[in-house]
């Protein structure tokens, strides 16, 4: 591991300790409301301000990183699992099914991203508690988000059926499924890894997407999103810098994402 | 012996027309397959037969009624859709129930709205992102890779609909902000394109005999390049139109993007299926296309 990827681990793991102390270091939380302090600027009690409901904005900060980094993985899991079970099945069966896969795929990956997650986003019901909105929310971009990955995976298994190791497994008398969980799964390993590792700053990222446009994560939990969406009230960087700090976080996590992720596309 | 000299291109002629009826064929059973698909998720949304205007209780009996057989025929998704597909043909694409227009018109109002933006944003995107790129392989200067890695990776990072808000706070055009959007996939993509081009040993012969730069990129480089330029082209209008929605619904700016968001938002059946087949074709298109002047492209060379 070179050292630019060590900052970039050691850098995702502070962000994610602080976010997991959240109910030490901001013990007042993201909900309370300091009603005689709207909108106030950085001080002692509050370290970034308070928002125009006189919420804590360092509170609310540690607490919507901790929803988007510990969502974002299960998101990615999800479409990691999906993934495996379509691209991986369709290459290893290969013929009809490996078509129909990438028919599908295809028809996924033909609508723009951030078209199909508002679209579908938008069909299920809006006014739902703050929990039901987290959890609607990171199960789309997981359910949606597997077609690209498929892609990918449906190519790998197509490549590793044809492979000299799976013909001798075949002639050994070994088929089906326990073929593919004995050696085409673990042969997909590295592959899944990747594409585990690429989604989660991807759906981050959606994630935000979506709450600055108001259909992510509901009020008052906070997310990167709705943290983000703050931003729509702000006149000018130099009268009020502090409100850019989500933004700023977003971007260095992100970052080290990057930084860590470029070396597992390579393996992969 | 014209005879044979016109053989092979007759022959070429008909395996690209052969290629483009394929394509076409695959495109069209693709955005039909996307419309059904829109439609029966529209359909199966909880609260999609709910209708506001039946709380409205200036409505008499008669007038519920008339609401209720104005929206029967889209319970069943496939008569919906048959329907649908039946006013199509004859240039019918419903009324938006929200807005209250035919979706015709209103998709003839905004289309130009969005090719603009999204038209200049990737003009501009692909002017910026070649120039850096081929840049940053003609002078190899650390500095300047450093710079455009950091640039193209920190817009990256940066959520679309964020790079929207931050051209209404800057009072920037909107295309910018797509530019901004598109940018950073192009410059890492055609940089790694043009530093594999470049270290190709021809590449170095070519330069060992004096033939300027200008000359090598023209003749040697950007045609190793070129087919996967064209590629990724049609796939930058599909980030183009995503990148629209934030940026047209936050902007104000009254294009496809501002359309979809309130169709989404007021789950307008009519208006979501056609916006879907819309963009589905649109993206299909480009990307069909680039594909078939990449294969003409190649059929060329060969």
């Amino acid at each position: 591991m070179n050292q630019v990827r060590k900052l970039a681990c050691v850098v995702v793991l502070v962000v994610c300790a602080m976010s997991a102390a959240a109910n030490w270091l901001a013990p007042a939380g993201y909900a309370k409301q300091f009603r005689e302090a709207p909108d106030a600027p950085p001080s002692r009690q509050h370290l970034l301000g308070t928002d125009e409901v006189g919420r804590d904005r360092f509170a609310r900060v540690l607490y919507g990183t901790r929803i988007s980094l510990l969502l974002a993985p299960a998101a990615a899991l999800v479409s990691t699992a999906l993934a495996a079970l379509v691209g991986g099945l369709a290459g290893y069966l290969g013929g009809f099914w490996l078509r129909l896969a990438r028919g599908f795929t295809d028809l996924f990956l033909s609508l723009p991203w951030l078209f199909l997650l508002i679209t579908v986003r938008a069909l299920l019901p809006l006014n739902v508690s703050p929990l039901t909105s987290v959890l609607i929310t990171f199960l789309i971009l997981g359910l949606l988000g597997w077609a690209a990955s498929a892609r990918v995976l449906s190519t790998s298994a197509d490549a590793l059926r044809n492979s000299d190791f799976i013909l001798q497994a075949r002639a050994s008398g070994l088929h089906g499924p326990r073929l593919f969980l004995i050696h085409v799964l673990p042969n997909l390993k590295p592959v899944l890894y990747a594409q585990f590792w690429i989604s989660i700053p991807v759906f981050i990222l959606s994630e935000a997407n979506l709450g600055i446009l108001g259909l992510g994560v509901a009020e008052p939990l906070p997310s990167w999103g709705s943290l983000l969406r703050e931003l729509e009230g702000l006149i000018s960087f130099r009268e009020e810098p502090w409100r850019l700090v989500p933004l700023l976080l977003l971007i260095v996590v992100m970052t080290s994402f990057q930084l860590l992720l470029s070396n597992e596309e390579v393996t992969a | 012996m014209p005879q044979q000299t016109m053989l092979p291109s007759k022959l070429q002629l008909w395996k690209i027309a052969k290629r483009v009826a394929q394509k076409l064929a695959a495109i069209a059973a693709l955005v039909l397959l996307g419309g059904l698909l829109s439609a029966t998720l529209v359909r199966m949304a909880p609260g999609f037969d709910a209708d506001e205007r039946q709380l409205d209780p200036g409505l008499n009996e008669e007038s519920q009624r008339a609401l209720r057989q104005s929206r029967a025929g889209e319970h069943n998704i496939l008569s919906f859709y048959a329907s649908y597909l039946r006013g199509a043909v004859h240039g019918d694409l419903g009324t938006s129930h929200a807005l209250g227009q035919p979706v015709q018109s209103l998709l003839r109002e905004r289309w130009p709205v969005t090719l603009r933006v999204a038209g200049i944003g990737l003009l501009l995107a692909w002017i910026l992102a070649s120039m850096l790129a081929i840049t940053a392989c003609l002078w190899r200067l650390p500095a300047f890779e450093i710079f455009g890695t950091t640039i193209s990776g920190a817009f990256l990072c940066i959520p679309a609909a964020v790079l929207a808000l931050l051209s209404v706070v800057l009072n920037a055009p909107g295309y910018l902000a797509i530019a901004l959007i598109v940018f950073p996939k192009v410059y890492r993509y055609s940089r790694n394109l043009f530093a594999k081009a470049y270290a190709m040993p021809h590449i170095t012969a070519a330069r060992a005999r004096g033939l300027s730069e200008t000359r090598i990129l023209a003749r040697h480089v950007l045609p190793v390049a070129g087919p996967q330029m064209i590629a990724l082209a049609g796939i930058t209008v599909s980030i183009a139109l995503g990148a629209a929605i934030p940026v047209e619904a936050l902007c104000g700016l009254p294009g496809i993007g501002q359309l979809t968001w309130q169709a989404a938002l007021s789950r307008d059946l009519p208006l979501l299926v056609n916006l879907t087949v819309m963009v589905t074709l649109v993206t299909l298109l480009a990307n069909s296309g680039a594909d078939v002047m990449v294969y003409m492209l190649a059929r060329g060379e060969s």
